[in-house]
Order: C-alpha cells, then sequence, then structure tokens
C-alpha cells in the first residue's frame, strides 16, 4: 500500500518527459503479443535484458488467456448449454489471466520500474493495443 | 490582451505535458459535476442502456422487428397449434419448442446487446507518436497524408494493417471500422440490422447460435404447422380445418420463407466458421485462390473441427472499453460531436481546451475537412481512393447471393468481380446494381412478414446510400459487409455538412 502511495506520489509531483509506446506484433497472428524491440528512449534508464523479460512475460501471459485449450473448450461447451447464463456467476478464464497481469505489471513498478522513473501502464486501459511507459523526468529521482 | 491570450495558450500547453492535464479552469468545475462513466461520452455511433451493461447499435428498428416477428410467430404456434397437438401427438412438442424458443431469445439478445469487439480510440499521445513516427519515416511536415497502410506477415502471408483515420490506429488483422456504428471492431464479421448491432469478435458466436437455433425452430414450426393442418383435414376436410386454425396460415407462409433464408444464411455461415474467415473477408475474396496460386487462409487453422472449435468455444475476451468505469479527471475525453471529422491533427486535447486560438485553428481545420470528407469518409474505412487497391473488393456480394436460395437467386451476380476493378469502374456499378436492387425491393415487399433473413439484402429505401461515386459495394449487397468501402450513410454526411457549417460560423465569430 505505502508503495502504490508513493507511485503516486512521484505521478502527481514529476512531469511527464516522454511517453514511449510497445506497439502491437502482428507476426503469429491475432493472438495478443507486444514488440520486444528495446525502444531507443529507454536506453538510459532501464537494462535491456530487463525489458525484454517484462514484454516476454506479459506475451507469454496473453497467450496463455487465449490458449485454445482443454479448459477453454470446457468453459465455451458448458457455457453455450446454460445458455451463458453461467457467466453471471463465474469470471472467464480470460478474465482470470487479465487480473494476474494486471498483478504482475503493478509488481514489476514497485521492483523495477518505479525506481528508475518509469512507469508501465497496463495495456487493457489502452485496449490492449500499446504498452505505455511514461518517462519521468530526472528531476523527481534526485529529491 | 494578446499577450494574454498567448499566456493561456501557453498554460494549455503546458498542462497537456503533465499527468494532471486540468487546467485552472477546468478543475474547480469538474469538482462540482458528479462523476460520469466512459459510456457517456463514448465517441462512437451507439446507444447505451441499463447504465452502459447493453450496447447497441444507432439504429434499431430492425431489429425490434426481427423481435416481434419472432414472438408473434411462436405466440401464435404456442397457442393456437400447440394445445391440439400435445393431445393429439405428445406433449413434449410444445416442450421442445418453448426451449428452442427461449435459446433463440436468449442469443438473439446475447448478440444485439453485447460489445462485438470495438476497440477504442487511440489516446492523444499515442495518436502523436504514431504521427510522429510516420513523418520520420515519411520526412514530410504539413498536410500531406501519413501513409495508410503497414505490412505484416502472419503466418507466411503478407497482410497489410490499414490506418483508421477516426480511431486514429493502425487496425489490427480482420478488424474493420463499421461505419454505421463509427467504431473500429475486432475481427469484423458485418453489421448486422437485423440483430441492431456489429458482429465481431465478441458476439459471433452467439450470433451463429441464433442463426442456427433459428433454422431449428423455424423448421420444427413450418413441420409441426403442417402436421397440425394435415391431422385437421383428416377429421374435418382441408377447407374447414384452414378455417379453424386460420393462424396457423399465417404461420406457414412466415415460416415458409424464413426457411429458405435462415437456413442458407447458417449454411453460409457454417461454412466461414470451418474455413475461420470473415464474411467481410469472403465477400472480397481475400483468401481466395483465385487471387494467386500461394494465396491461403493464415488464420485458418487447417483442420475444420479445430477452426469449429475455435471460433465457438474459445477464450471469451472480455470487453476493451470498459464502458461502466468512471472517466478520470485528468485524461481528457474527446468530445462525441467531433466524430469522424477528427482527422488531420485535430487532436482530443485541443479539443477539451476552451483556447481561442485553439478554436480559430479548429474551425478552419473544420472547414477543411469537412470540405474533403467526401474522400476522406472512405478513407476512414478504406484508406485507398486513388489507389485501386485489390483489397477494395468493389461489390462482390455474388458470393453471399449465392448461398441464400429463393427470392434472393435473382440478385445473383455470379463470380464476384475482379477485385482489380478501377475507380471509374466502380462508379458505374451502383447504377447497374439500381434496377436489380429495384427487384430485390419487389421481392421484399411481396412477402411482407419476412422472417430475418438475407442480413446481407433487402435493404429498406433509408438504407440505400447515395453512392458517392467511389462507393463499390453496391447499394444493395454488402453495405454491410464491406464497411471496408465505406457504407455512406445518408445521416453521418448530413452531420458533417452540420459541422462545417458550425466550423463557418466559428471562424466568422472569431
Amino acid at each position: 500500500m505505502a508503495e502504490t502511495h508513493s507511485l503516486q506520489d512521484m505521478r502527481q509531483q514529476a512531469a511527464v518527459a516522454a511517453k514511449v509506446f510497445i506497439q502491437r506484433d502482428y507476426t503469429n497472428g491475432t493472438v495478443c503479443q507486444f514488440q520486444t524491440k528495446f525502444p531507443s528512449e529507454l536506453e538510459t534508464r532501464i537494462d535491456k535484458q530487463q525489458f525484454e523479460e517484462t514484454v516476454r512475460t506479459l506475451n507469454n501471459l496473453y497467450a496463455e488467456a487465449e490458449k485454445l485449450g482443454s479448459q477453454s473448450y470446457i468453459e465455451g461447451c458448458l457455457a453455450c448449454l446454460t445458455a451463458y447464463t453461467i457467466f453471471l456467476c463465474m469470471e472467464t478464464h480470460y478474465e482470470k489471466v487479465l487480473k494476474k497481469i494486471a498483478k504482475y505489471i503493478q509488481e514489476q513498478n514497485d521492483k523495477i520500474y518505479a525506481p528508475r522513473g518509469l512507469l508501465l501502464t497496463d495495456p487493457i486501459e489502452r485496449g490492449l493495443r500499446v504498452i505505455e511507459i511514461a518517462i519521468f523526468e530526472d528531476r523527481s529521482l534526485t529529491r | 490582451m494578446h499577450l494574454g491570450v498567448s499566456e493561456s495558450m501557453r498554460e494549455c500547453e503546458y498542462s497537456q505535458i503533465s499527468t494532471r492535464s486540468s487546467t485552472p479552469m477546468e478543475t474547480p468545475y469538474k469538482k462540482r459535476t458528479p462523476k460520469k462513466k466512459k459510456w457517456e461520452s463514448f465517441p462512437g455511433r451507439n446507444k447505451f442502456y441499463c447504465d452502459g451493461r447493453i450496447m447497441m447499435a444507432k439504429q434499431t428498428g430492425v431489429f425490434y422487428l426481427t423481435l416481434v416477428l419472432i414472438l408473434v410467430t411462436c405466440g401464435l404456434f404456442f397457442t393456437f397449434d400447440c394445445p391440439y397437438l400435445a393431445l393429439q401427438l405428445t406433449p413434449a412438442i410444445p416442450v421442445i419448442g418453448g426451449a428452442l424458443f427461449l435459446f433463440v431469445l436468449g442469443t438473439l439478445l446475447r448478440t444485439s446487446f453485447s460489445d462485438p469487439g470495438v476497440l477504442p480510440r487511440a489516446t492523444p499521445d499515442e495518436a502523436a507518436d504514431l504521427e510522429r513516427q510516420i513523418d520520420v519515416a515519411n520526412g514530410s511536415t504539413g498536410y500531406r497524408p501519413p501513409p495508410r497502410t503497414k505490412e505484416v506477415v502472419i503466418n507466411g502471408q503478407t497482410v497489410k494493417l490499414k490506418y483508421c483515420f477516426t480511431c486514429k490506429i493502425f487496425r489490427p488483422p480482420r478488424a474493420s471500422h463499421c461505419s454505421l456504428c463509427d467504431n473500429c471492431v475486432e475481427r469484423f464479421d458485418h453489421h448486422c440490422p437485423w440483430v441492431g448491432n456489429c458482429v465481431g469478435r465478441r458476439n459471433y458466436r452467439f450470433f451463429y447460435m441464433f442463426i442456427l437455433s433459428l433454422s431449428f425452430l423455424t423448421i420444427f414450426i413450418f413441420a409441426f404447422v403442417i402436421t397440425h393442418i394435415i391431422l385437421r383435414s383428416h377429421q374435418s376436410g382441408f377447407l374447414s380445418a384452414l378455417k379453424g386454425s386460420p393462424a396457423s396460415v399465417l404461420e406457414v407462409v412466415v415460416c415458409f420463407f424464413s426457411v429458405w433464408s435462415i437456413v442458407g444464411l447458417s449454411g453460409f455461415h457454417t461454412y466461414l466458421i470451418s474455413s475461420n474467415q470473415t464474411t467481410n473477408e469472403d465477400i472480397k475474396g481475400s483468401w481466395s485462390s483465385k487471387r494467386g496460386k500461394d494465396n491461403y487462409n493464415p488464420y485458418s487453422y487447417g483442420n475444420i473441427f479445430t477452426n469449429c472449435f475455435a471460433a465457438l468455444c474459445g477464450p471469451l475476451p472480455p470487453s476493451l472499453i470498459d464502458r461502466r468505469g468512471f472517466i478520470q479527471s485528468d485524461t481528457p475525453q474527446l468530445a462525441p460531436s467531433t466524430n469522424g471529422i477528427t482527422m488531420y491533427g485535430a487532436t482530443q486535447s485541443q479539443q477539451s481546451h476552451m483556447c481561442d486560438q485553439d478554436q480559430c485553428i479548429q474551425s478552419t481545420k473544420f472547414v477543411l475537412q469537412a470540405a474533403t470528407t467526401p474522400l476522406l469518409q472512405q478513407q476512414s474505412s478504406e484508406p485507398i481512393i486513388l489507389t485501386a487497391s485489390s483489397e477494395n473488393g468493389s461489390s462482390l456480394p455474388g458470393r453471399t447471393a449465392l448461398t441464400l436460395g429463393g427470392p434472393c437467386t435473382s440478385l445473383t451476380l455470379g463470380q464476384p468481380t475482379p477485385p482489380t476493378s478501377t475507380p471509374s469502374l466502380s462508379c458505374h456499378e451502383p447504377t447497374d446494381m439500381l434496377p436489380i436492387h429495384g427487384l430485390s425491393h419487389t421481392h421484399n415487399h411481396s412477402h411482407p412478414i419476412q422472417e430475418p433473413v438475407a442480413h446481407h439484402h433487402f435493404l429498406t429505401p433509408e438504407e440505400v446510400p447515395s453512392p458517392p461515386g467511389m462507393l463499390p459495394c453496391g447499394s444493395p449487397m454488402g453495405h454491410s459487409h464491406t464497411m471496408q468501402a465505406g457504407f455512406y450513410n445518408p445521416a453521418s454526411q448530413d452531420s458533417l455538412h452540420e459541422d462545417s457549417v458550425r466550423g463557418l460560423v466559428k471562424l466568422s465569430s472569431v
């Protein structure tokens, strides 16, 4: 709780110098994947390996959400049989994974990105189009 | 005075950069008003009900017609035919009929009320970033339009991603912009007026279940009403049987014509599902082998069963537009009135700020945009005007016509027209189609009680767009599927003209 508070403080006090957008990677079709190419604006702020690790984990999580496995089939068939009323009480597999992703991003922000003056925005807030990384001005870190 | 204006401009500039981007003018105002939900300022042309839980297209008249047809026919069946049949044959008949009816209604409502997979529009920062990237690639400034396509290789096939001028994004593959709803929709199939909504990634399975169960229901009612009449005529003669149960005649008529169309449509969509194509792609012949030897569908799983399972039982993605969330006071929202006009340069932040100079620039842009919108409106859906792109799919309704039987056969145009038609050719096509369209209308009127049929065909006269020369895809036919070619809604044309007038007024007032 205290950590998120400091994140919010940072947002309020610091000005955003720039925003970097990691676009979607469509080479595997319409599955939600993001490009792992390291943007040049982040070169001075964060390690390339670290960044790629984050994006790769996110990609894996999204792949898990959209996976056509036996679990999703069972869920789909059950839903069809109950005329889709089952979703009134149950959460879909996709939504469960999205919650996992939100937690992962929060954790990454707290541990890795916030100390470096960066902030990841959950792609779901941008319609799964981009991963928005806000770069904060350096003066906030010198406090 | 002049200094004061430029100072306020600078203030606006600063507030654009900071995360707390509310100007001193706006914050006290915002604090006083209650928090609005996002659906209330949704930029698309949708209607929301039940506090954002229900989402439909703007024109819902035909949906109510569908509902009435289904309810009336089933109501008559249960009231007049079922008692007799339950006694004479088996009480299972009304039970099965009832179950089918409930399933049909459930899937219809689910299709109509859910978000088809609308892609939210780009935030101003994203749009600016994209434009910057494009400018860097182009090396251009000023009013030269940004490149409209980006190529991507998916499973060995080159796919062009088009830039949507309305939503300010490069559309993901298989997404398309619906000009009726003014939204980009993921895995866009078609806009169905009978269902009153677009059919896209999130509601395609409900749509398919709806037409499938409706086929069964129609056949069921048809069969048992005929059985009822036959049994009665054994007892008391044919004419007195008809007189004794006049509702049955009505039901037979409705069901007879529905069966052809609905069953045909179900068959068509079964084919689409098994080959993992959308109606849009099929009409344009995107993955047809006629385009080239190496042309294949990169999205297909190769196996009919896997394709079916993926479409019907795959994971259901959640809605991306978060209708019921509250608007954050620090994120500027796009004013809904500027639908489809915000193309060159007019960003969200410019609209939310009330700086006079901004308004002047805005108005000039409005006028310029409105003047060029007849061309640009197509761009928002199909950005290729000057180049006769092969994806333009000029009037390829033939395929859909073929699959619908009965009254639709007269509209069959045989082979889909080759994709390389030039704009000049396509100018003629709408006029060629008009006589056929007239014919389709007579068909439509002669069978007034047509069940939800020809999603692709029977347009009411109001829905027929005035083909602005470029529009290939035929007024009568793929009006809704070929959203790519820009279905020109007369209503949107009016709003554009209205906006240009507004722009002129603003200009004169400054």
